[in-house]
């Protein structure tokens, strides 16, 4: 197992921007679409090398999905940018029907995800987003954990036939999975072996259970670490494995308990390997004004808050 | 003398050529009434309407190619905004060679392609994005006619919008991208037929002048007051076409008349979503005898 080392802080939505530059070198196929967020989204780049291959729709996210979808007719790959607000709860009814249901083969590629975007607030902080695209029928949703493992999915995206949501955020967070790995859709990556509990993570909470690990150990707890960058499909398989090892298990992610990662983790639990978990997310609320490490703190979404949660789900074995 | 013959001759192929899109309109109108008869559900008002509309466009103005591709790269394209008004949509699909005819005797039962909306999830050829929730066609329209830009692909992509769903708000969203943008590869017709579920469209919501709104927005309108007519539908397509190219989007403001062909369903709203009986069923098909056969 590596020992994971933070390679320096970066922001998700910068991985994202740097793959989808890759991506306009390498497919002329992929287009791009922004609601009026290009310094947000870091496209920049990708619409200076291929003017003609961007799409600036304005401040009209629902158009920019339907013209996604039709983008798609005539073989193109589009990839659709704005906030993770704006990107699934503002335009549910477009993905659904128009992209979705369609089958059409569109990127929703969703940055500002969760609490981390911080002082805008509830209104822009959406906890609900993951909820929404794994309910869809044939959608594939995918959290990224760092900038390495954001530009890599953005490029694999590509190359998937099929609808896609990418959710990654704003800050700029530790940089710790190997530059250049690659990305397999739907592959979790056990990132620490472990025999006391297994702690599943995705998003920003990855390098926070690593963070947790370290501390578990110090009190004698072997934690197995696992990052799901792919909530659906799930791998299945790699979480079973790891709980018949441990026992049970704690997931942690940016988002509502409802609907989110730990859900689809404890409804495969109860139906494959019934075990204690406990769930490091947000309680059905709503997020506030902040910073963001104040507001991971608040709300019980930091490596603290996993280390409480891995001591209560191993008091109930 | 020789010019005049050929002029009554190619007359006489026009006129040949209205009068059997005529009749196969009027088999699209058995096509649709039988359809929602079947299944007591569907929506036979606007597709009624739209027959004429649907026959001129298939039979005569587009360029299409069988067998169906998802891609229809360098033939024109046509999205159906509307996706209630499936009846016609299927009917003339299926007399046009997409599927079988006898497919449409499945419209709306369990395990069909016939879904009550269009739909792209059961692999019906012909149909290229699902719609019924209304409001998205437009969209998806634009979105392929830039593809076809980028492409060089100099077909054009079609799309019929209800009037009452122009009360959808992503409609103007995309009104305002179209234009902005030269989307100038589309022409999208509007069913003027001035009437939605709850009543007239003046009554549940007015929209004002549709032509003041679209060339505010920056689109070239062309008016159509008979868009039940055939010659006339063919000729405003002419027009249409020739300003496409022109930096902006085209639309045609088409006026039909809900229920058009059979008496008692027009000039009201009521057979928007509602089925004939069987003796309602009787009277409409005594209107419209067969032409080409029915399924």
């Amino acid at each position: 197992m590596i020992d994971y080392i933070n390679q320096g802080n970066k922001d998700t939505r910068s991985g994202f921007g740097v793959g989808l530059t890759e991506l306009g070198r390498s497919n002329p196929n992929v287009v791009a679409l922004c609601a009026d967020l290009i310094g947000s989204l870091k496209m920049q780049t990708f619409i200076d090398e291929n003017p003609e291959r961007f799409f600036q729709v304005g401040i009209a996210e629902a158009n920019m999905m339907g013209i996604a979808a039709g983008l798609t007719i005539g073989g193109k790959i589009p990839f659709t940018g704005t906030f993770a607000n704006f990107s699934t709860g503002r335009v549910y009814d477009q993905i659904r029907q128009s992209i979705v249901y369609s089958g059409k083969n569109v990127k929703i590629c969703a940055s500002h995800a969760g609490l981390t975007l911080g002082e805008d607030g509830a209104t822009h902080q959406i906890l609900e987003d993951i909820g929404l695209m794994k309910m869809l029928p044939g959608m594939t949703v995918i959290n990224t954990c760092d900038f390495n493992q954001t530009k890599a999915a953005t490029i694999a995206i590509a190359d998937f036939d099929g609808p896609v949501y990418l959710r990654f955020g704003r800050p700029a967070v530790a940089n710790f999975t190997t530059e250049n790995l690659g990305f397999q859709i739907g592959k979790g990556i056990l990132l620490q072996k472990g025999k006391d509990l297994t702690i599943v993570a995705t998003g920003h909470l990855v390098w926070e259970a690593l963070e947790a690990a370290k501390d578990l150990k110090s009190q004698g707890l072997q934690a197995e670490v696992i990052n799901i960058h792919t909530i659906k499909p799930l791998d299945e398989d790699l979480i079973i494995k790891s709980v018949l090892k441990t026992g049970c298990l704690v997931s942690a992610e940016e988002h509502n308990y409802l609907g989110g990662m730990g859900e689809s983790i404890a409804g495969l639990l109860a139906k494959h390997n019934p075990c204690p978990m406990e769930f490091v997310a947000t309680q059905d609320t709503f997020g506030e004004s902040g910073t963001p490490t104040q507001l991971m703190s608040k709300y019980g979404l930091d490596k603290n808050a996993i280390v409480k949660k891995a001591l209560a789900v191993k008091n109930r074995i | 003398m020789i010019q005049l013959k050929l002029l009554l001759k190619s007359n006489n192929i026009l006129m040949t050529n209205i009068q059997s899109l005529e009749k196969t309109t009027t088999q699209v109108r058995r096509d649709i009434l039988r359809m929602v008869h079947k299944v007591n559900s569907g929506h036979p008002g606007g597709s009624l309407g739209c027959a004429e509309f649907f026959v001129a466009l298939f039979f005569k103005q587009m360029k299409v190619t069988l067998p169906f591709s998802m891609d229809g790269e360098n033939e024109d394209l046509f999205f159906l905004s509307n996706g209630h008004i499936s009846p016609v949509f299927y009917s003339v699909l299926s007399r046009r060679g997409f599927f079988p005819v006898s497919e449409l005797n499945s419209f709306r039962l369990i395990d069909s392609r016939l879904q009550g909306h269009p739909t792209t999830h059961e692999n019906l050829p012909g149909i290229r994005v699902a719609s019924g929730s209304l409001g998205q066609g437009l969209s998806v329209s634009i979105g392929a006619a830039l593809t076809k830009k980028i492409n060089n692909d100099p077909k054009t992509v079609y799309t019929l919008i209800g009037d009452g769903e122009l009360q959808e708000g992503q409609n103007w969203e995309a009104l305002m991208f179209a234009a902005g943008k030269k989307v100038d590869n589309i022409i999208a017709t509007v069913d003027l037929n001035g009437k939605q579920i709850d009543g007239r469209t003046e009554d549940v919501l007015p929209m004002g002048s549709l032509k003041n709104k679209f060339e505010a927005f920056g689109w070239k309108v062309i008016e159509l007051k008979k868009g039940n007519s055939i010659p006339h539908l063919l000729k405003t397509f002419k027009v249409a076409k020739s300003k496409l190219g022109s930096g902006k989007p085209v639309a045609i403001l088409m006026e039909t008349e809900m229920g058009n062909g059979v008496d008692f369903m027009m000039h009201t709203h009521a057979w928007h979503g509602k089925a004939p009986n069987d003796k309602q069923l009787e009277n409409a098909l005594s209107q419209n005898i067969e032409t080409l056969g029915d399924y």
